[in-house]
Parts: structure tokens; C-alpha cells; sequence
């Protein structure tokens, strides 16, 4: 089911004013966030965020592709690389 | 034998069913494309005449898109979720389900056909 138009794309509220100030600062630092369910506006594009994964804030260079998406779906959770077995099976 | 859309050579079946044989035309388009241009149900794709063929060709060409387009479509659909590097292009890359479907189990269609796992140890008793 997708969301109602008319409520608009969810984004918790924090998030705007975080992007406003580091774009005021000037310096294109990280900016370290939880909210992956957050998203991706296209006041964001240009900044570069932290996501937090669960374990460290993955490094997400927002562009304008970008737009629509949530935060979360850059910054995988899981970390699974395969099975020993796999390695010759597998192309690599 | 009528040549519509390119290289689809839908055989000597009924118009509505002969018309799914085109990539991108299902049930619902056939039955449009029938009504639209009062082919009934019954007719076949040898009876019709020249100028029905055109007629479908065109309306076709007009207001659906199918097959090389529509497969290019898809493709670069799933080609921009893979550039981007969101969650959906790395299932698309490693060949897993994209929308959470389970991989315990099942998933066979994406994952291709069961490997036997080298070593694994058979259960006798």
C-alpha cells in the first residue's frame, strides 16, 4: 500500500533543521543520523550523511537519484559475505 | 501468419489470445486492443483482414509500449537501482528476492536451481 499523497513524504522533523545548519556552516561535514526511516528530500541532495547502521554511521553522499528513497536503504545492516563452501561454486 | 510489433508472429489462434504473444500485451491489453477495434472474441488471426492488422499495428505502435521497449525499460529500471547502491540494487546484484521474501527456503526462482553443498555430511541411521 503506498502512502496518501496528501500527507506528503515522511520525514522526522529534526532532520530538516540538521540539514539547514550544516548547509549554513558552510563545511560539508557529516552529518550523523538515526533516522533511517527518514526520506531522502530534495533539500538534501549535495550533503553528505552518516547512517547509522546499528553498528557505525555509513558515509551516504546524497545525489539527486537519491530523491524519494529512505536513508536506510543505503546503509545495509546485515553483513553476509557467504558460505565457505561457496567460494569455488560462486563467481566471485 | 501476421507480423505485429516487430517479430511476433502470433499463429493461426484467436485475435485475443494470439496478441498476449507480444512482450508487454497480457490479458487486459488483448481484451482493450479487441474492443477498441470490434474484433470479437471468436475471430481468428487468419481471418483478419489487411486493414484490421494495420489498424492493431497501429494503435499498438500509439499507445502501448512493448517489447524491445519495454524490456530496455525494465532493464535500465533495474540498472538505476544497482548504480545507486540502495538495498533493492544489492538484492537485484546478488540474484535474492528484492521485495523481503523469505531465502530460508524457497526464493528458487532468483536464486536458479538447488546446489548440492560440497562435504555436507549425509544423515544415516
Amino acid at each position: 500500500m503506498t502512502r496518501s499523497v496528501w500527507k506528503g513524504p515522511f520525514v522526522d522533523g529534526y532532520m530538516l533543521a540538521k540539514a539547514e545548519t550544516s548547509r549554513a556552516s558552510g563545511r560539508n561535514e557529516i552529518i550523523k543520523i538515526w533516522s533511517r526511516r527518514s526520506t531522502i528530500l530534495p533539500q538534501f541532495v549535495g550533503l553528505t550523511f552518516g547512517v547509522y547502521n546499528g553498528r557505525k554511521f555509513l558515509p551516504v553522499q546524497v545525489n539527486e537519484n537519491m530523491v524519494g528513497h529512505k536513508f536506510g536503504e543505503f546503509s545495509p545492516t546485515r553483513s553476509f559475505t557467504g558460505h565457505s563452501a561457496d567460494k569455488k561454486a560462486k563467481r566471485g | 501468419m501476421a507480423r505485429i510489433a516487430g517479430v511476433n508472429i502470433p499463429s493461426n489462434k484467436r485475435v485475443l489470445i494470439s496478441l498476449r504473444y507480444i512482450y508487454g500485451i497480457g490479458p487486459t491489453k488483448a481484451r482493450d486492443i479487441c474492443t477498441t477495434l470490434n474484433i470479437g472474441d471468436d475471430k481468428r488471426v487468419n481471418h483478419l483482414s489487411d486493414d484490421e492488422i494495420g489498424k492493431i499495428r497501429e494503435l499498438i505502435d500509439k499507445d502501448f509500449r512493448v517489447e524491445g521497449d519495454l524490456r530496455r525499460e525494465v532493464a535500465m529500471n533495474i540498472k538505476r537501482l544497482v548504480d545507486l547502491g540502495c538495498y533493492r540494487g544489492l538484492r537485484h546484484r546478488k540474484g535474492l528476492p528484492v521485495r523481503g521474501q523469505r531465502t530460508h527456503t524457497n526464493a528458487r526462482t532468483r536464486k536458479g536451481k538447488a546446489v548440492a553443498i560440497a562435504g555436507k555430511k549425509k544423515v544415516t541411521k
